[in-house]
């Protein structure tokens, strides 16, 4: 909480983030190498999936870090309402088009795994359908964050709706869950139905901490361009 | 209590004295729906399949369209601003709005469902479920979308964007709205959509009036 309330200041964030930046660059750099060597080589093929199964490797992890990615966003939200962290809102900003491009990520690499598997490009899966309705979630966050001619309302209105999102969010996933028993039966394969093997397991764990420091360098990054933006706009509206 | 009443009052005199407002959006959920069997083809088993759906998704669109003048006008004319600083508690204004919105709107979507359920070929046991999945779903819609025009007032492009703010909100309300239509044909009973929209209802009931409030108040500022 300390560590928390001495990061809003965006001039010592800054001076934090210059110096955790390299590491978590070069950490997802590292990470991200070796865990596609062992998706891709290590790990070995299903003996149902075949190759395909390697796509998991990268659209598990995505999925993952979306979903924390959302209620990270409520967090921050939660921090700009209750303490004004200035920092939180600039935060948002950066995060929510990571979080709704891994969103995207997960999606996409879902349908080419479904192509070959399924013989589909879609299925109005419970998992996919919460997954397509995040993505949305993500989408009106951004929109509304950037839809006002002042950023400090769009920033308030954002985490208003993010605060709101995470809420619904359980309620959306027990929904789209009870649609789907609804309507089809599971004739969809099962992941859970037997335990993964570690040959499987420990890519799938290096791949989910690479994605994990990808979104925190990329949110990093983001951050510092959105302060940057913000002084900008000031230093504009100070000349004129 | 008597203050909650008059802005109640206040809303649907308003909405009284400008009838093609609610007219309006009757007609598109009429149009809506009557555009579906020129789409997907006049078949009656098709019609009476997808009946339910399309009636609830026109519903979701319709109560979508009359949002933009739940708060716009008042922010416009300054009497939002007496809202915020009046003695009733905001909330309670905001709750009293989405009631006058609900009443304007989801209300008179809710009577006129029977009669376009009758053009889609539903029987008079789906009528009665849709109905009342219609009278139970609809005040979470207009609680929803009090809180997607408050969020956008003053935003650019208002409208569109508070259809991508609301309609995913609103995605269980319509899955147990249309399922408890379908639980019906399934065999199986439609109580326990019915009970799960009424909890969500419940929830919205909690929730929003906050959210509402604090929208509001960020956009008076």
């Amino acid at each position: 909480m300390a560590g928390m309330h001495a990061l809003a200041n965006p001039a010592r964030f800054q001076r934090f983030s210059a110096r955790a930046l390299p590491w978590s660059a070069g950490l997802t750099a590292i990470l991200l190498l070796v865990g596609l060597y062992m998706a891709f080589f290590v790990a070995p093929p299903d003996y149902q999936q075949k190759e395909t199964v390697r796509i998991m490797f990268v659209h598990v992890p995505a999925a993952w870090w979306s979903m924390a990615g959302y209620a990270f966003l409520a967090g921050l939200g939660a921090a700009l309402l209750v303490w004004k962290h200035p920092l939180a809102a600039l935060m948002a900003r950066a995060a929510a088009p990571v979080g709704a491009a891994f969103a995207a990520t997960c999606l996409i690499t879902g349908s080419f795994w479904g192509r070959p598997m399924w013989g589909t490009w879609w299925v109005w899966d419970a998992r996919l359908t919460s997954m397509l309705v995040l993505f949305f979630l993500f989408l009106g966050h951004i929109a509304l964050s950037r839809a006002f001619d002042s950023p400090e309302r769009g920033d308030k209105a954002a985490a208003i709706l993010a605060l709101v999102g995470v809420i619904n969010l359980p309620i959306i996933k027990f929904s789209v869950d009870w649609w789907n028993t609804l309507h089809q039966p599971a004739s969809v394969m099962k992941l859970g139905g037997t335990t993964i093997h570690s040959s499987i397991l420990i890519p799938l764990l290096v791949m989910a901490v690479a994605f994990f420091m990808l979104f925190v360098t990329l949110v990093l990054m983001r951050t510092e361009t959105e302060i940057g933006r913000r002084r900008l706009e000031m230093a504009a509206l100070a000349a004129e | 209590m008597t203050r909650f009443r008059h802005l109640v009052a206040r809303d649907l005199l308003t909405a009284w004295r400008r009838p093609g407002d609610v007219l309006l959006v009757l007609a598109f959920f009429l149009l809506a729906a009557s555009l579906f069997p020129l789409g997907v083809g006049p078949e009656p088993q098709i019609l009476q399949r997808i009946g339910p759906g399309v009636l609830w998704v026109a519903a979701l669109f319709a109560a979508m369209l009359s949002l933009d003048r739940l708060f716009a006008e008042d922010l416009v004319d300054g009497s939002l601003e007496h809202l915020v600083l009046a003695p009733l508690p905001l909330e309670l204004a905001a709750l009293a709005k989405c009631l006058a919105h609900w009443l304007t709107g989801g209300l008179p979507l809710t009577l006129m469902s029977p009669a376009l359920g009758l053009l889609f070929g539903l029987d008079g046991s789906q009528i009665a479920v849709l109905a009342v999945s219609l009278l139970l779903g609809t005040p979470s819609l207009s609680l929803l979308g009090g809180l997607g025009a408050a969020l956008t007032l003053g935003a650019r492009r208002g409208g569109a964007l508070m259809s991508l703010l609301v309609l995913p909100l609103a995605v269980p309300v319509l899955i147990f709205g249309v399922g408890a239509v379908e639980a019906l044909a399934g065999g199986a009973g439609s109580s326990n959509a019915l009970v799960l929209l009424a909890a969500f209802f419940l929830v919205a009931l909690a929730s929003t009036p906050w959210a509402i409030a604090a929208a509001l108040r960020q956009a008076v500022e």
